[in-house]
């Protein structure tokens, strides 16, 4: 048990459903697409709809992906699911139930590795642990409900329902947001890394249900309650953090958790409760009638699992050996499809990881984040921060320079080279042209030369200082800071 | 397994049908009538027989992923009670 | 022209004896002219059937036959219909046009059938006396102060009355075989995946089929060739190659094994119709067919378990009526609780509602494993004793039903005496086999049936045994007094 897990004597003990929007063209049981932004009900079926006398098909697509997702989790495959319905009331719900699995899903138990964030101390290692996989099922998605611009009334849009669906189920084998929020990072690494899922959280292509309870070391389980629909792990972190103290408070007043579903409010940092009166669901699941089991062979589990994309775990080992990269680095840096590929496709142009990394987790991530774009839409091309990189290490630029060159590119305003050329940004390298500088510097400021020369060695260390200002304020910063030291340092002996 | 008036009650707000109270005793009656001729499965003889939820035991067959149903919004919208710019109406709905 | 067979209209057609309009007009008047007795229509497309019979005149005179080109077929109103109301006998769809054609409808009128209109049928197909329906009651020509029996009740009367010379039904627990009984009419109900469910307004997913009811086995045959077959928009539906219904039909059936199982002549079987349908056995032994007596023990079970699984799936099936997207609303609904409450108490009928709180009861929590579970183990039970049996048969011979047609009101008030109608039927589709009723003579001047019951896949045979003794009686030409 990690240090960060206990709270004033309490032990938080947290499992998640994760909802992943599978990739498909086509809905799970209807032909209809599953494009997002049309008109509403335009992409509804006769199907989604639940019109009277329809029925529904599988598509295979949505099978494939979940089998894929089980082969990653290395969980076992369901030779054969049922689809089951799960039935209740509510206007996004067309047919009054939801096709989904229960007691035969398509993927059983798994494991899922997570990596923390090193403390410092670990060197560049954090702490790992594995967070079981209970299973996770096919379902479909509701539609809908839109309360804006009805006039009082309630829309509704179904061109959503019908979207294939898995839900991941976890085992409460988490202690602390940091290790929800680890096991929810790299649950959306594995599904994009699969191909599986876009992977965009705004859009709600993936969506996390968070099971809270606390107890008392060597107690039972607690109470738990249900935050839903987090659609970031930022909002996830803050939401675990505030139902924690709540729980804690309540236990602590002698009071008693409520089994519940909560909803997390990321505007006002609140949450509350879904239900006020007592209205216990009673789903009523039963096997489908309109659709048979499912079979998968063997042969189409062994195809798919040769097929398989290169996994994060993979990833990440072939990163730490290829590019002598820390552990979180590598974790970083390959947990992502997209940020893999970019910090590979930098690193080639570059002929540097180690530097092509640290460009890549420092500048460039900051600039993302600051503008919340994704790294697919990264103004500065991999190529470019190559170029870059490449620039920075034949000492073409100072780092200071660089800098400027990546706003720059970052503004479009061209590769580089062409930036570098134009603005003529080129850091000074030839030796003689900087010795006049120096030659200059020192002559036009005798008493700091004099000053100078007078302290000792350690004085002097600070006092270089005035002199490398005034020559990188003649040369626009374009010396080479360490050609400039050198030459100081031989003439001002 | 005789039922009573709370059993039907909590039935019929599951299935969304509204029984008044002057009615629910004699419906009560009724469903213990069926639940009675029901409960003669009781006597089978049923260990170890596993549930047959379709006579025909094949599988699904499964639908290539490709796009092929049309756009039925112009369709449908007509048979529907409320409507408004494309979507069906509903009283406010509060989570 | 009314009393004629399909297949002999359709000989008359190809010899144009009589144009596809003349025979539509004819049977629109007679439509017309009886139907304010008997209620067998909901719907009358008479515009759109005129418009499809010149179409099939055209056809004619272009040479193009198909199997039903130009004969007019009465569809009931649980198959949806692309523009035409598609009631479902309910309430709830009173105003629901159909956005779409079931996979039944549109074969039909691919081979050239006309659709004369929609017949009434007890609501959302939940009876056995066509009393259920929003529409009213259907009466039986064969003596209108009784039941046509249900659901497919106006189906079975307007082909009975000669209103339709072939009918399209839907078979849940018996819902083609009593009423075809109860009208003097053939009936078929195929093997549960035969047919395609798509468009067909679902009461219990497993166990519902659609079928043709028809003047005879040959009719029948005629309409199921176009009736079946592979649908890739239902997964229950299977692909296995259709047969040659009528190619086969008139096969001599000396050495045919006829089981004669004991669970269908109990005890207290009404006397009458016992004799009767071992007077149609015993026709079928003079044709050199071997009765065989047998048991179905788990048989005894059905009505039971069939009283768990039918109302378990409807309620869900039925969730979908929700005064939302389609179907009825209720005035002025203060809240989404309010306006999913009325609109499906006032949309939905007793019976209806009745069964929709069995199945959900069934299936509750505490409750599932008592019921559904259970009924789904006894399912399997009477399966496997068709299954046993149909080792050492070809064929199961029973009554369809074990009374005539009851009167008006007579089982209104007792919902379990009014199950028990299907107790010789509901097994067939629990086990989804497929089945035939044939008329079989008359008690007190009012039909009776025998049920013939196949292994699966085995219309062709079935379809047969009903023929040959067709060709040796002439109960199925036999037309109700005021309807010759």
């Amino acid at each position: 048990m990690s240090q960060s897990s206990m709270n004033g004597g309490w032990e938080t003990v947290i499992g998640l459903e994760v909802h992943v929007q599978l990739a498909t063209e086509s809905k799970i049981f209807s032909a209809s697409s599953t494009r997002t932004g049309d008109e509403p009900n335009r992409n509804a079926s006769l199907i989604d709809l639940g019109m009277p006398g329809t029925l529904p098909v599988v598509n295979r697509e949505a099978i494939r992906h979940a089998i894929r997702f089980g082969l990653a989790v290395g969980a076992e495959i369901g030779r054969r699911s049922v689809f089951e319905r799960k039935n209740y009331f509510y206007p996004d719900l067309p047919k009054g139930y939801q096709t989904t699995q229960l007691a035969e899903p398509i993927v059983g138990p798994g494991v899922v590795d997570i990596e923390l964030a090193p403390k410092g101390n670990e060197g560049g290692q954090g702490e790992k642990k594995s967070v079981r996989i209970h299973h996770a099922h096919l379902e479909e998605d509701a539609g809908k409900s839109l309360h804006e611009d009805f006039h009082g009334m309630t829309g509704i849009d179904l061109n959503r329902a019908g979207t294939p669906l898995i839900e991941i189920v976890s085992e409460p084998d988490m202690s602390n947001s940091e290790e929800a929020v680890a096991f929810a990072r790299k649950l959306h690494s594995i599904v994009t890394s699969l191909g599986i899922c876009d992977g965009d959280m705004s859009q709600g292509n993936m969506r996390f249900d968070v099971n809270i309870s606390v107890r008392r070391p060597g107690q039972p389980l607690g109470i738990r309650t249900e935050t839903k629909n987090l659609n970031s792990f930022r909002f996830m972190e803050k939401a675990i953090a505030l139902e924690v103290a709540r729980q804690i408070d309540v236990l602590e007043d002698g009071g008693e958790i409520v089994q519940e579903t909560r909803l997390y409010n990321a505007d006002t940092h609140t949450a509350r409760s879904m239900r006020t009166k007592e209205d216990a669901n009673d789903y009523r699941y039963f096997p489908c009638p309109d659709l048979l089991p499912v079979l998968v062979s063997e042969e189409e589990i062994a195809a798919l699992k040769d097929a398989l994309p290169e996994l994060p775990d993979v990833r990440k080992a072939r990163f730490i050996n290829d590019y002598q990269l820390s552990g979180y680095d590598a974790d970083l840096l390959s947990g992502s499809v997209a940020t893999a590929r970019y910090f590979e496709t930098a690193t080639a142009a570059s002929g540097d990881a180690k530097l092509t990394a640290n460009w890549v987790m420092g500048e460039l991530t900051a600039r993302l984040n600051a503008e919340d774009l994704g790294i697919e839409h990264s103004p500065v091309s991999a190529a470019q921060l190559g170029q870059l990189i490449q620039r920075l290490q034949d000492g073409t630029l100072s780092s200071k320079i660089a800098k400027q060159v990546f706003e720059a590119c970052w503004n479009g305003e061209g590769d580089p080279d062409r930036i570098i050329e134009a603005k003529g940004l080129k850091q000074m390298n030839d030796s003689g042209e900087l010795e006049k500088i120096v030659d200059q510097v020192i002559a036009n400021n005798p008493a700091q030369v004099e000053d100078y020369r007078g302290s000792d060695d350690a004085k002097r260390k600070k006092k270089i200082g005035f002199f490398v200002g005034q020559i990188m304020k003649a040369t626009q910063g374009k010396a080479n800071p360490q050609q400039v030291n050198q030459l100081l340092q031989q003439k001002l002996q | 397994m005789a039922i009573d008036t709370r059993v039907v009650a909590r039935a019929a707000h599951l299935a969304r049908l509204q029984v008044d109270d002057n009615e629910s005793a004699e419906l009560c009656g009724r469903l213990n009538d069926i639940l009675a001729m029901v409960d003669q499965l009781q006597q089978a003889d049923v260990d170890g027989v596993a549930p047959l939820a379709h006579p025909l035991e094949v599988h699904q067959p499964l639908r290539e992923d490709r796009v092929r149903e049309p756009d039925v919004r112009d369709k449908v919208l007509p048979n529907a009670p409320a409507s408004e710019d494309g979507c069906f109406l509903v009283p406010r709905v509060i989570d | 022209m009314h009393t004629k067979t399909l297949t002999e209209l359709k000989a008359g057609l190809q010899a144009k004896d009589f144009s596809a309009r003349e025979l539509t007009e004819h049977f629109l008047a007679r439509i017309e002219h009886h139907d304010g007795t008997l209620n067998s229509f909901v719907t009358v497309t008479a515009d759109q059937a005129l418009a499809q019979a010149d179409a099939a005149d055209q056809a004619i005179a272009a040479g193009d036959h198909r199997l039903l080109t130009g004969l007019p077929i009465a569809h009931k109103d649980i198959f949806c219909t692309e523009g035409v109301r598609t009631s479902c006998g309910s309430r709830m769809l009173d105003n629901f046009i159909a956005p779409y054609t079931a996979t039944v409808v549109e074969k039909m009128a691919d081979q050239g059938a006309i659709m004369l209109g929609k017949t009434n049928m007890d609501e959302f197909a939940m009876g056995s006396s066509n009393e259920t329906s929003f529409y009213g009651p259907v009466r039986n020509p064969w003596d209108t102060e009784r039941v046509p029996g249900g659901s497919s009740g106006g189906a079975a009367a307007s082909l009975a009355a000669r209103l339709t010379p072939g009918a399209t039904g839907t078979d849940t627990g018996g819902s083609i075989r009593q009423p075809a009984a109860l009208n003097g009419v053939t009936g078929l109900k195929p093997t549960y995946g035969r047919v395609s469910r798509w468009g067909m307004i679902a009461f219990a997913s497993s166990l519902d089929q659609a079928g043709p009811l028809g003047l005879s086995a040959a009719d029948c045959a005629l309409m199921l060739t176009a009736m079946a077959g592979h649908d890739s928009k239902d997964s229950t539906c299977v692909d296995e190659p259709v047969g040659d219904y009528l190619g086969g039909i008139n096969q001599d059936i000396a050495g045919l094994r006829i089981g004669v199982p004991e669970e269908f002549f109990p005890e207290n079987l009404d006397g009458a119709i016992a004799d009767n349908a071992r007077d149609a056995l015993r026709e079928l032994e003079k044709q050199g067919a071997k009765l065989i007596k047998l048991s179905l023990p788990s048989v005894t079970l059905s009505v039971p378990a069939y009283y768990v699984i039918a109302p378990a799936e409807a309620s869900s099936n039925l969730a979908r009526f929700d005064g939302v997207r389609f179907g009825y609303r209720c005035d002025d609904p203060v809240d989404l609780e309010d306006l999913y409450k009325r609109s499906r108490s006032e949309g939905f009928g007793a019976e209806v509602k009745r069964r929709i709180l069995v199945g959900t009861y069934a299936l509750s929590a505490g409750y599932y494993d008592a019921y559904y579970k259970r009924a789904q183990q006894v399912r399997r039970l009477i399966r496997d004793d068709f299954a046993r049996a149909f080792k050492d048969v070809d064929v199961i011979i029973g009554p369809t039903s074990p009374e005539t047609a009851f009167k008006l009101g007579a089982k209104a008030d007792d919902p379990v005496n009014m199950y028990m109608a299907d107790v010789f039927t509901i097994a067939v589709n629990l086990a989804g086999l497929p089945a035939l009723s044939m008329p079989s003579g008359l008690i007190n001047g009012l039909p009776a049936g025998v049920q013939v019951i196949g292994n699966y896949f085995q219309e062709g045979r079935i379809l047969n045994v009903a023929h040959r003794y067709q060709m040796a009686t002439d109960w199925h030409q036999t037309i109700p007094g005021g309807f010759a």
